[in-house]
Order: C-alpha cells, then sequence, then structure tokens
C-alpha cells in the first residue's frame, strides 16, 4: 500500500516477484490505481487515494477480533511481551470515538494537542540512584519515572488493547466499502491473507513509500501499519516489518546526517528557542529526559561528541562546547515555510543543490515567484534545471507576469559532478551505506557537492579569522580541515577536493586524544573526550584505513559483508523479537537471532570464571540488543539505557522497549491512527464529524488557496505521482533522450466513465484546474483507473505523474502548479497524493 | 552451441530497462523520429507520445532493437485486470527470412546461431525487411544500411550474455543456451497449467524453431506476434523474381500484421 | 502523428560498441569466417571502478568502466551486489548518459541583476562572489536575541545565534559527506532555513 514498488523501485520489487513465482508468496496491491505493481500481484484492491487509514484500521479490528488471534498463543506471547498492548494508560484519556474525531488536550483553538492525558499510569518513582556515570548522565538518573503499570491479561479497560479494541469497533468492512470504495469481499480477502500469512512460521511484510507519507496524516498512515504488524508479530523477523521504499540514492542519509531543519545528525533535535534550551545541560534533559531508560539514555555522549566533531578543540567542558554559539530554530523553517517566507521577501539567498523546487514543489507557480525576491540564488546541477532558468522562460515570464529585467536575483550555476566522478557514500532505504569510487575526472569547473561546500565554508573561514565577535564564533572555530592526502589525489585533474575518508571518519567518530576511529557507539563519552559527527553511523571505519561501506563480500542471505547497514551493521531493526520471549527462535523457518546459553560471553565472573549466555545470528547479522542480557533478565529500576531494560524489552529505541500500539509521546496529532478525509475530499467524513486532521499544517496565504469540502468547483480527485521512465522533477531524466523518448510528455491518467463524460479524447489534450493554477496535458484514458462509489456518491478520480516542466529534452506543464502547501503536522510533509480538482477536455485558454 | 533468450511475459514489469540497456550497450541513439523541434530550443524535443498505454515507442526500428508493449485487458466492471508487457527484439530464426532474402550476403548467421547484419555488406537494398514476417529489420537513412538486434554479438562472443537480459530486473529476458532456456521454460509452463493457468510457448515451431522464444499467457496475436509467421523459401532472391515478388507479398502480409499490432495507430512514415 | 525521419541524433558521444557487426562485414564472406572472426570481437573494456546508482534509494550496485584515457565509456550493473545481481532499471541503465550528454553545463554561468542572458565565468570567481555575497547577507541579518513567546501569552528574550535571510535547499542524492559538510557549515552560519528533499 502508498507504493507503486515495481514501477518506483523495479530492482527491489526483484525480490518479492522471486518470492512469488519460486515461494507462492501472495502478493497484494491496495492502491487507488492499476499501475504495473498491480499486473504484478495477485490481488489489486482499489481504493479511493486518502482512505488508507479506514482500510488499516479495519485491517487492525479484523485480526483482534480473529479466531485465530485470539487462540493462537503465539500472538499472545508476541503481544504482550513485545508491544504495549498490557500497558495502561491515563484513565483521564478520552478517544475519538467519545469525542467525535478528536482525542482529549486538544487546545481550545482547536490547532493543537496538549499530550498529558496520553500518557501512562506509572509505579511510583525509583529512589535516586547515585551519580558517578557522567554530568550529565547523572541529572538524567535524577529524573528516571517509575515503570508503566500493566495488566498483562489484557482485560483492563485503560489497557492499551482494549483502547485500540475501542477505537477501531466502527471499522468493520462495511465501513471500508463506504468510505475506501473497495468491496467487503476485496477487503477481507487482503486481511484473510495477512492473518493467514503471519506466526510462528511465517511473516507478512508492508511496503510502502511516499503513497503514505504525503498526506495530512501520512505519519498516522504508517503508524497504523506499524500497529498491525506488531499485532500480526512481524516486527524484528525475517520477512516481516512495514519497509519504507525512499526516492533517492542517499535520501535515507540526507535523514540521518540531516540536512533538515529540525534534525541534527544521527536523530539529535535542532536547539530550539522555544523549548527549554537555553544551555547545554537543559538542551539535554528537555530532549533526553523522556527517552533515558531506552538506547536514548546514552544522549549526553551523542550531543558532547557531535559538538566536539562541530567546534574541535575550541568545544570545552567550560564553554559547553560551544553549545551556546550553535543556532537553534524558533518555528517551522520546513521547505513549505521557506518558501513562503522566501516569497514574502524574508530570505535574502538561496543555495540550491541537486534539487528543482521550480517543478517538484507544492504549489510550483507560487515557489517559482517566490525565487524572483531573492537577492542572489546558487543553483548546482548537470543541466540547466527550470529553477536556474526561472527569470528567463519560467511560465511566469512568458505571461508577463513577471519581467526579466526586473528581476533582480543574481545567479550562479555551478555544474556539478556525477556519482561516478566522485567519491563517496550514499545509504540506500534499507540503511545500508555503500561507497562509490570516482572513476573519473568530472568535466571543465564542474565539482563534487563536497567541494563547493568546503570550498565555501574555506573562504569563510578566512574572512571571519580576524573576527573577534561573538557572533562568528561559530564559523571562526568550525573544526574544518579535509584537506586531502597526496595519494587521494594523485591519479586526477582535480587536485582541492576534500577527502571524502576524513570526512566519513569524523562522522564514524574519534577519540580526540589520538584520532583514532571509533569501532562501536558504546565507546563514546560525555566528557569531550569523543568527537562523533553522526553516533548511527560509528562503525562505518572501525580502524584506520578500513572502511566498511566499501565491503564487497556478498552472500545468498543477509550478506553482512556487503557494506554496513547502520546502527552497526544491523539489517533487521529490533531483531530480539525474531526469537521468542525465552530467546528460542520462534520456528526454524524464522530464525535470525536467538539466546544461545552456553555461548561464551566474553566475560568473566569475579571469581575468575567464564560467564556463558549470549545473544547469537549464524548468519552473521548484527545483534539489535545488549549482546549478554539474558531473555529471563530483570532491568533496574533506577538506571539508563540498557541498564533499565530488560531481556524482552526488545524494542529498545523506546523509553519501555516496547512496540507502541498506543503512542503516548512523539505525535503531535493523536495516539492513535484515525480516519481524517484529505484536507480538499470531495467527500464528508463518514466516521467523525470532525473532517480533516485539526492541527494538520495549514498556510492561508495569497496564491495558496484551498478549496472546500466536496467543493462543486472542483470535484474530480487528483493524486501525483512517478513513472519507471522518470525520476522525480526529471533533472535526472528528462535531458537524457533515452529516457525522454519513454514517456514524452506530461499525461493525465483518466477513466473512460470520465471520458465520457467530459468529452475527453485518448491522446488529445485536457486541461486541469485549481485554485492554484490551471495547466494541460495529453489524456490517457484507460479502464486503470475506475470511479469510485463512496456511500453512494459516485467520485472520479486522476491521476498525473510529476516529473515535466519546460527544459530538457521531455517537457510539460508543471503538475505542481496545481497542489497547494498543507502539510502533516508532525513532519512538514506535503498533501501531493491527494487533493480536488477540475477537469476539461482542451487545452489552456480554450484552446483545443 | 547455439545461444538465444527465453522471454518469460508473464514477470515482466514493463520498464523498458531492456530498451535502455540495449542502447546503451550498443551505442544507440534515441529514435530520431521521437523528437522535433522547438522555436527558441537549441536541442530536440520528444513529441511520441501515443496515448496506447504505457507505449510510446511503437515498434521497433533503425535504433530501437527492443520494444516493451502493454496490452490492457480490464473488463468494464473491473473484475477481471490483467496489463499484459512483452518485450520483443529479433528472434533469431533458425529458418530467418531476412538471411534468406539478403542478395549480398550482408546478413549472415554466426557460430553462435545469432544473425547478424554486417554493415558493411549491406547495400540498403531493403529486401530483407518485407522477409521478415515479425517486422523486426528496420532501414536507417542516415547509414543507408538496415539494422536489428545482434544478440549483442560482441558480448556473446566473449562470454557475457546479452545486455538486455542483463539489466533485466525481474529475470524476465534469460539468455543462454537454447536447449537450457526450452527446459526453464518448459518448467515454468508446467508450474503455471499446474495453477490452472492458460499458458503457452511461442517460438519452438515457428520458423523451424526461434531463438528467442517467449512464454505468453494469451494468444500471440495479442502479443503483436503473427500466429503462423511465414517465412519466404531459403533461395538467393536476386537469382529469382518469382522469389522477390513472393517475397514482398510476404512482406506486404507482414506489414499489414505490423500495423495490427499499432492497434490502429498512425505509423510513423519511413522515409 | 506524422513525423519524417530525421537525422540521427548524435546525444551519446563516445558511443562505442555495436561496431562488431560492421567489422566481419566484407561482401561475399561465409558465415563460417564470419563467425570466427566474431569470436574475436573487441568490447568494451577497461579499468573497472565500483559504483553506485545515482537515481533511488535502492541503492543497486554499478560497474563503471573506464578507457585508458581515462573515458567513462559504460556503466552497468554489478553482478556482485546483493541487491541487483547486476540488473538495473531503465534509469540505471541510462546512468551512462546522464554522465556523457552534450547538454550537460560544465561551466559556471552567472546571470548578472535584471540581466536576460547567462555569461560564462571562471569558477574561482563565482566562488569568492559567493563567499562574498553569504558573509554579506549573513552579517547584516544576524540575530543574537530573539523574543520569543514564553507560552504565558508573554514573550523571553532567548539566544538564537542564527539568520533567517540564507536559505538552502538540497537534493537527495548528494552523498553522505556532502550531507555532513553542509550541515556542519550552516549550523556554523547559524542558517536555520536548512531543508532537503528527504523531508518531502
Amino acid at each position: 500500500m502508498g507504493s507503486n514498488m515495481a514501477e518506483c523501485h523495479p530492482v527491489a520489487f526483484r525480490w518479492p516477484l522471486k518470492a512469488r513465482t519460486d515461494h507462492d508468496a501472495v502478493l497484494m496491491h491496495v492502491d487507488p490505481r492499476f499501475t504495473r505493481t498491480s499486473a504484478a500481484c495477485n490481488l489489486h484492491v482499489p481504493i479511493r487515494a486518502g482512505s488508507d487509514i479506514a482500510f488499516l484500521g479495519a485491517l487492525i479490528k479484523f485480526v483482534i477480533n480473529s479466531k485465530r488471534w485470539n487462540e493462537d498463543p503465539f500472538f499472545r506471547e508476541y503481544v504482550v511481551n513485545y508491544t504495549n498492548a498490557a500497558t495502561l494508560v491515563n484513565p483521564e484519556f478520552r478517544d475519538t470515538e467519545e469525542l467525535d474525531g478528536v482525542f482529549s488536550g486538544l487546545a481550545p483553538d482547536g490547532k493543537s494537542y496538549a499530550n498529558a492525558t496520553w500518557s501512562y499510569q506509572r509505579n511510583q518513582a525509583p529512589p535516586k540512584a547515585k551519580g558517578g556515570v557522567g554530568p550529565f548522565s547523572d541529572l538524567l538518573l535524577q529524573q528516571v519515572p517509575g515503570r508503566p503499570k500493566t495488566d498483562p491479561t489484557l482485560q483492563d479497560p485503560n489497557c492499551v488493547l482494549q483502547i485500540v479494541r475501542k477505537h477501531y469497533a466502527r471499522y468493520t468492512p462495511d465501513l471500508v466499502e463506504k468510505v475506501c470504495g473497495c468491496s467487503a469481499e476485496q477487503f477481507l480477502k487482503v486481511a484473510q491473507t495477512m492473518l493467514d500469512n503471519s506466526g510462528r512460521d511465517k511473516t507478512a511484510n508492508i511496503t510502502y513509500a511516499v503513497g503514505w507519507t504525503q498526506h495530512t496524516v501520512g505519519v498516522q498512515i504508517i503508524r497504523a501499519a506499524a500497529m498491525l504488524q506488531a499485532l500480526l508479530g512481524n516486527i524484528g523477523r525475517p520477512g516481516g516489518g512495514v519497509l519504507a521504499l525512499r526516492g533517492h540514492a542517499t535520501i535515507q542519509g540526507s535523514t540521518d546526517i540531516a540536512t533538515l531543519y529540525h534534525s541534527l545528525p544521527a536523530y539529535l533535535n535542532m536547539p530550539d528557542g522555544r523549548k527549554k534550551h537555553d544551555s547545554l545541560k537543559e538542551f539535554i534533559l528537555t530532549e533526553a529526559g523522556p527517552l533515558a531508560t531506552s538506547y536514548w539514555g546514552n544522549y549526553p555522549k551523542f550531543a558532547v561528541s557531535y559538538l566536539k566533531a562541530q567546534f574541535g578543540a575550541a568545544a570545552t567542558a567550560e564553554n559547553d562546547y560551544g553549545y551556546d554559539y550553535h543556532p537553534k530554530i524558533t518555528g517551522d523553517h520546513s521547505h513549505m515555510p521557506m518558501m513562503l517566507d522566501m516569497a514574502a521577501g524574508k530570505i535574502k539567498g538561496f543555495f540550491v543543490m541537486g534539487q528543482n523546487p521550480a517543478v517538484g514543489g507544492q504549489n510550483a507557480r507560487l515557489q517559482r515567484k517566490a525565487l524572483a525576491k531573492l537577492d542572489w540564488m546558487v543553483v548546482r546541477d548537470y543541466f540547466e534545471t527550470e529553477t536556474a532558468a526561472f527569470w528567463r522562460n519560467s511560465p511566469e515570464v512568458l505571461s508577463g507576469e513577471l519581467k526579466t529585467a526586473d528581476i533582480k536575483t543574481e545567479v550562479f550555476f555551478l555544474p556539478a559532478a556525477a556519482v561516478a566522478e566522485m567519491e563517496g557514500s550514499f545509504t540506500n532505504t534499507q540503511r545500508l551505506l555503500q561507497q562509490h569510487d570516482k572513476a573519473a575526472d568530472p568535466p571543465g569547473d564542474a565539482r563534487s557537492d563536497s567541494w563547493f561546500t568546503y570550498q565555501l565554508g574555506k573562504r569563510l573561514q578566512k574572512m571571519y579569522a580576524d573576527s573577534a565577535s561573538n557572533l562568528d564564533w561559530g564559523i571562526k572555530n568550525l573544526a574544518w580541515d579535509y584537506e586531502p592526502e597526496a595519494k587521494e589525489v594523485a591519479p586526477w585533474r582535480i587536485k582541492d577536493e576534500p577527502s571524502a575518508y576524513k570526512v566519513l571518519k569524523e562522522i564514524n567518530g574519534v577519540t580526540v586524544a589520538d584520532q583514532k576511529p571509533l569501532a562501536t557507539f558504546a565507546n563514546l563519552k560525555e566528557d569531550g573526550s569523543t568527537a562523533c559527527g553522526a553516533w548511527i553511523y560509528t562503525g562505518v571505519i572501525p580502524e584506520d584505513g578500513k572502511n566498511n561501506a566499501a565491503r564487497r563480500k556478498p552472500d545468498q542471505w543477509i550478506s553482512p559483508n556487503w557494506g554496513f547497514a547502520w546502527p552497526a551493521n544491523r539489517h533487521i531493526m529490533y531483531n530480539r523479537a525474531s526469537a521468542d520471549s525465552q530467546g528460542k527462535p520462534w520456528s526454524e523457518a524464522k530464525k535470525l537471532v536467538f539466546w544461545d546459553p552456553d555461548a561464551d560471553s566474553g566475560t568473566k565472573d569475579p571469581a575468575g570464571n567464564t560467564v556463558r549466555g549470549k545473544w547469537v545470528a549464524p548468519s552473521g547479522e548484527g545483534i539489535d540488543f545488549q549482546p549478554t542480557k539474558a531473555p529471563t533478565m530483570v532491568g533496574k529500576d533506577a538506571a539508563l539505557g540498557f541498564d533499565w531494560l530488560s531481556g524482552n524489552d526488545a524494542f529498545i529505541m523506546r523509553a519501555d522497549g516496547k512496540a507502541w500500539l498506543f503512542a503516548p509521546a512523539g505525535l503531535v496529532d493523536g495516539p492513535l491512527p484515525t480516519h481524517y478525509e484529505p484536507y480538499e475530499s470531495p467527500v464528508a467524513n463518514r466516521v467523525y464529524r470532525q473532517q480533516s486532521n485539526p492541527v494538520a499544517k495549514v498556510w492561508r496565504t495569497e496564491g495558496n488557496v484551498y478549496h472546500g469540502v466536496a467543493d462543486p468547483k472542483y470535484p474530480i480527485v487528483v493524486s501525483t505521482y512517478r513513472v519507471t521512465e522518470h525520476h522525480l522533477s526529471g533533472t535526472m531524466s528528462r535531458w537524457l533522450p533515452w529516457l525522454a523518448e519513454l514517456m514524452p510528455e506530461l499525461f493525465c491518467e483518466v477513466s473512460p466513465e470520465l471520458a465520457a463524460e467530459k468529452g475527453i479524447r485518448n491522446a488529445g489534450y485536457v486541461t486541469i484546474v485549481t485554485a492554484r493554477g490551471e495547466i494541460e496535458a495529453r489524456a490517457l484514458v484507460t479502464r486503470r483507473i475506475k470511479p469510485f462509489v463512496i456511500d453512494g456518491k459516485k467520485v472520479h478520480e486522476i491521476g498525473l505523474p510529476w516529473h515535466w516542466g519546460w527544459q530538457g529534452n521531455a517537457k510539460g506543464d508543471v503538475a505542481n502548479d496545481l497542489s497547494a502547501m498543507v502539510g502533516d503536522p508532525n513532519v512538514s510533509i506535503h498533501e501531493g497524493k491527494v487533493f480536488t480538482c477540475d477537469i476539461r477536455a482542451g487545452r489552456k485558454g480554450g484552446r483545443s | 552451441m547455439a545461444k538465444g533468450m527465453f522471454i518469460d511475459t508473464t514477470i515482466c514489469t514493463g520498464c523498458k530497462s531492456c530498451q535502455v540497456a540495449c542502447k546503451q550497450w550498443n551505442g544507440l541513439a534515441a529514435e530520431p523520429a521521437h523528437f522535433g523541434k522547438r522555436s527558441g530550443v537549441p536541442y530536440p524535443v520528444a513529441d511520441n507520445f501515443t496515448g496506447d498505454s504505457y507505449d510510446n515507442t511503437g515498434s521497433l526500428s533503425a535504433t530501437d532493437w527492443r520494444h516493451v508493449r502493454f496490452i490492457e485487458q480490464i473488463d468494464e466492471q473491473r473484475r477481471e485486470k490483467r496489463w499484459l508487457f512483452s518485450s520483443d527484439s529479433c528472434k533469431h530464426c533458425s529458418d530467418a527470412g531476412c538471411l534468406n532474402a539478403c542478395p549480398t550476403k550482408a546478413i549472415v548467421r554466426t557460430d553462435l546461431g545469432n544473425v547478424v547484419v554486417q554493415q558493411e555488406t549491406c547495400i540498403g537494398c531493403k529486401f530483407c525487411i518485407p522477409s521478415c514476417p515479425y517486422g523486426v529489420i528496420s532501414f536507417s537513412e542516415e547509414t543507408g544500411t538496415v539494422h536489428k538486434c545482434t544478440l549483442c554479438n560482441d558480448r556473446i562472443h566473449n562470454g557475457l550474455g546479452t545486455a538486455c537480459a542483463k539489466a533485466c530486473p525481474t529475470g524476465s529476458i534469460r539468455f543462454g543456451e537454447v536447449p537450457d532456456l526450452r527446459r526453464r521454460a518448459d518448467a515454468r509452463l508446467a508450474q503455471l497449467k499446474g495453477k490452472g493457468e492458460k499458458a503457452q510457448i511461442y517460438g519452438y515451431e515457428e520458423a523451424d524453431g526461434l531463438k528467442v522464444f517467449y512464454l505468453f499467457t494469451d494468444r500471440p496475436g495479442v502479443y503483436g506476434q503473427p500466429e503462423q509467421p511465414v517465412v519466404p523459401q531459403r533461395r538467393l532472391v536476386l537469382c529469382s523474381l518469382v522469389t522477390i515478388l513472393t517475397a514482398l507479398g510476404i512482406g506486404v502480409a507482414a506489414l499489414v500484421n505490423f500495423r495490427e499490432r499499432l492497434n490502429g495507430k498512425e505509423e510513423h512514415h519511413e522515409s | 502523428m506524422a513525423i519524417s525521419r530525421r537525422k540521427f541524433l548524435k546525444i551519446t558521444s563516445g558511443a562505442i560498441g555495436g561496431g562488431v557487426a560492421a567489422e566481419i562485414g566484407i561482401l561475399n564472406v561465409d558465415t563460417a569466417a564470419a563467425a570466427a572472426k566474431a569470436g574475436k570481437a573487441p568490447i568494451k573494456s577497461g579499468r573497472q571502478v565500483a559504483s553506485i546508482c545515482p537515481y533511488c534509494a535502492v541503492g543497486c550496485g554499478q560497474i563503471v568502466t573506464v578507457s585508458d584515457a581515462g573515458e567513462i565509456v559504460d556503466i552497468q550493473g554489478n553482478p556482485d551486489s546483493p541487491i541487483n545481481q547486476g540488473t538495473l532499471c531503465p534509469k540505471g541503465a541510462a546512468t551512462y548518459q546522464l554522465v556523457k550528454n552534450e547538454q550537460r553545463w560544465s561551466t559556471v554561468k552567472y546571470r548578472a541583476p535584471g540581466s536576460d542572458r547567462w555569461e560564462e565565468r571562471p569558477l574561482e570567481w563565482a566562488m569568492s562572489r559567493i563567499a562574498e555575497l553569504t558573509k554579506k547577507t549573513r552579517d547584516a541579518n544576524f540575530n543574537e536575541f530573539q523574543d520569543l513567546p514564553d507560552g504565558k501569552g508573554g514573550t523571553v528574550r532567548k539566544r538564537v545565534m542564527n539568520t533567517y535571510a540564507i536559505a538552502s535547499l538540497g537534493g537527495a542524492t548528494m552523498d553522505n559527506e556532502w550531507n555532513y559538510l553542509h550541515q556542519k557549515l550552516m549550523h556554523a552560519l547559524g542558517v536555520v532555513y536548512l531543508e532537503n528533499q528527504a523531508r518531502i
């Protein structure tokens, strides 16, 4: 669901297809359109775009009410031990069933939640532990709360399972029919297949992509899938899980080593002026306090080591490791508000590297007009992208809305090196770091992206070298030395590329004193004696001269010696759950990580005898658990990290060690996924009075006008998506004639029923209109698209791949001119997967 | 030992990787007929949108040695839904009409059984074009010669498989020795039939056996392949007017067939 | 749609291979001789460099072949990779044309404010100018403190050490190493409008 795997990740689809042909695996595709993925599956179930939570909620209800789930001891053992099903929630909590679509804690203005009532019931806090662990850890130790209360019989009305049961009581097959538009029979087939293929001997997987993320409820859709998989015992086990298929070579790396406003590398939050972040101590206590009983108990080590990597020798305990000189965010500075602030003239200078917001950005027209407000812009790419060319031939310039002479933006285009022309690493969608070597110099003045940032930094550091101002302390003291060794650049014409090895070594982390790489993040310290750019990558360079991302020894299964899967070469997260509560494999077929009571743990007891018992994985898989913690071991109450966690707390990054069916914290829009209609929808919410996500991010500004619910002017649902033959905004595909001819121009997929209603001819032109813009496209009339009947009302959907722009060998209007800026409240992702529009036959401006 | 390919259309996902991999290895440009000039634009712009499902390249050509067909079979109620994909190329017939028709022996069969056009010998007479029952060979105005898939002649004579088979993400295109491929095809056919699916092999009998053969789940005509391909007699074409006329006659039939599979679409002019 | 055949596009510069059939072409040659010659046919060869596909996040292994002259002559799937086992999708298979492409720009282009054209400029000049603009914009718009809501209806003065005048938007097909360097430099400068394709 939410993924068109065969089209957008064709090579990855090799494996499920092989499972189908060689092992009779059942592939099911639940998707609004019949795509090349659907064609390769056993079953395709069409659902209306934006109705995923209704479908998934009904799957959850089906599973927990099924005879097998209630009788097969596997499910009980997995759920009671590894999920928070048994945990008791604050009795003040009120569900959407009681408040008609919202949870308790909604602010009077209806725009935000306070989550106090979503919390766990807890035992009394433990007596304060003695310190001596470290300056920050000692403070965290004073904050450790009591353990959550549980009811392992799962009967308490406040226990999570009962809350979940109540929450989804109305998510029936009949409701699925009315909300999603598929038949109850189709739904039941999917539900039964998921259940039949889960258990001790079998696992089922759910794969998604941006079909799930690009919604105002995106995070909650994925949560719903995670809940279902946790209930079915499908997490932490081979063949199970919820697999995110991401779309760019190192989009995972860009998230891990975040170039994102809200995040420091390795998932530490960015210091925030609105939070109690006034000193490093307060930052750590605010951020790590609620997490400290998980592996995040090591947060002080991660944070201090990050600052040591940032500022090197200038970062000392006395100056809080330079924390005061680190910037703080003060609001949502993500892509959409960034472009709105640019349009408002707040932003003067803009670096655009390997991105094409003039095509790829939501409400792209608004984004292009924002570029005209800049003083300067630097574009780095291979070709003259639409973003680079906006000032000379954008639709706004051609229409006269903007005049080139009036656009004061100073524009620099810097040519970029291709992947084969530089050395570096990518992190793929399964967290696997892989090294790519340099094969040739890039042509002419083309340089790597790292070269640009490094050389810019060197210049700036020189310019600030004499500054005595505190404001310039950060740039002046930045640790910025990645000069290549002679042998690294000897074969090449370009001699001043930074050393990729030195950068990766800093990301990996070193001991400050001898600059030796850290072999594992377990060796990090909170006293400033280690520096580490991103702790989750520690181990990629375990010793000088050894790069695990460059390992290239495959095998037939996990391939532990191919690249490096963060963290610590663990390919399947939470894989402690691949063994039962006693540490035994659930079954021979699904054996991965298990407890070997006779194995030498590598430690000795005080009497000098070998301590026996440790977790093992014959496949070479990294073990995502404390290596010698016995399955039956009970964690200490007044402790941090692994010391607090017990032997069956498989979910080590959660503060209670459990997979969360109910999220007591971490989400701003509710502890349980709930069906809301998309922000723009042709129908009213059938399930609750609350129409859409109450706390969705909306920006009601000029040029970003929204459509009403069941807006008669815009009755048709539209989804944007990709096709195999192109890549995203087309920068890496539309300039390639081999790809251009495969999908030459923008087209719009339309059902024959809608085509008949509107007089649309196959291969003829159609014009698609929203309050944001108007574009034309070629029509592709196909029965792969179908109208839905939603609660008795016929709802048409159209499909619009968004790869095209006005530059390149393959051209077309910009599909994103139609979409609005509206976003998920947790992560500020847009809702490009579903909004409303109108369509008519013929070209823009009434031409036929 | 004869080399060939087995195309299992049931696991093709229509990604067109084979089309690109073929062009990349063989140094083939994008098909010029797919591009036009636009005023003020210094480079060619693709203008070949067809509206024929996801097939915009339409047919094999002098620069398109591979072509993936898209066949949508969906009933009005959306109860029966199939989208068939089939990657087509030269079949390297055991009785190759093109080779038979070539008056200059420019078209030869190598020791590995593949049929190749020797560019320096080809005089561009185009006799081979109607002699191919599959519409595989195409004439290039630029070179004045005909072109088609060589079964990656250079690769296979250096111990490699074809570029398309190597690239194919799902293993739908398999390269190998023909008897091995036939065993694989028979096993897959049996597997599918065991599940009650309608399936057949295309290419065991046709043209004395195609070295590139297919597993179909519908009749060959649905995939644009002639149900009963006719290969001209194995005689030197130049010597016999009768043969030429026969060949041309069959060629017209083949072209009709070829047009049929374009599904009523206007064909690109070849000159 | 009537399209007349035009001249072949010469977009694939450096295209080699495919010349094998031509090499065996001698008038009236017999098939056995042709075959014998074909058996010695040269193919693309050279130094092989391990790489990763630049497109999606599946992470298919690629092998880049470099000629003796240092030119990239071929990019194919890496058969050793446990991810793709030598296969590639159409985009991955087209990577060669991404690298070797006549439309690719390899010089710095500059558009002065209000100008209607690109001008070519030296890389060094551009880097100096960009550094100058970055410093100027930052220094003129740097915030040491800012009054922020205190949650009780009032405001409180907070140290923020940032600038809202510079924004950065990066793609997600750029190396981990770039991401690291770039976040490091941007944070050192106080840039908080720091975003990446990874969000959307």
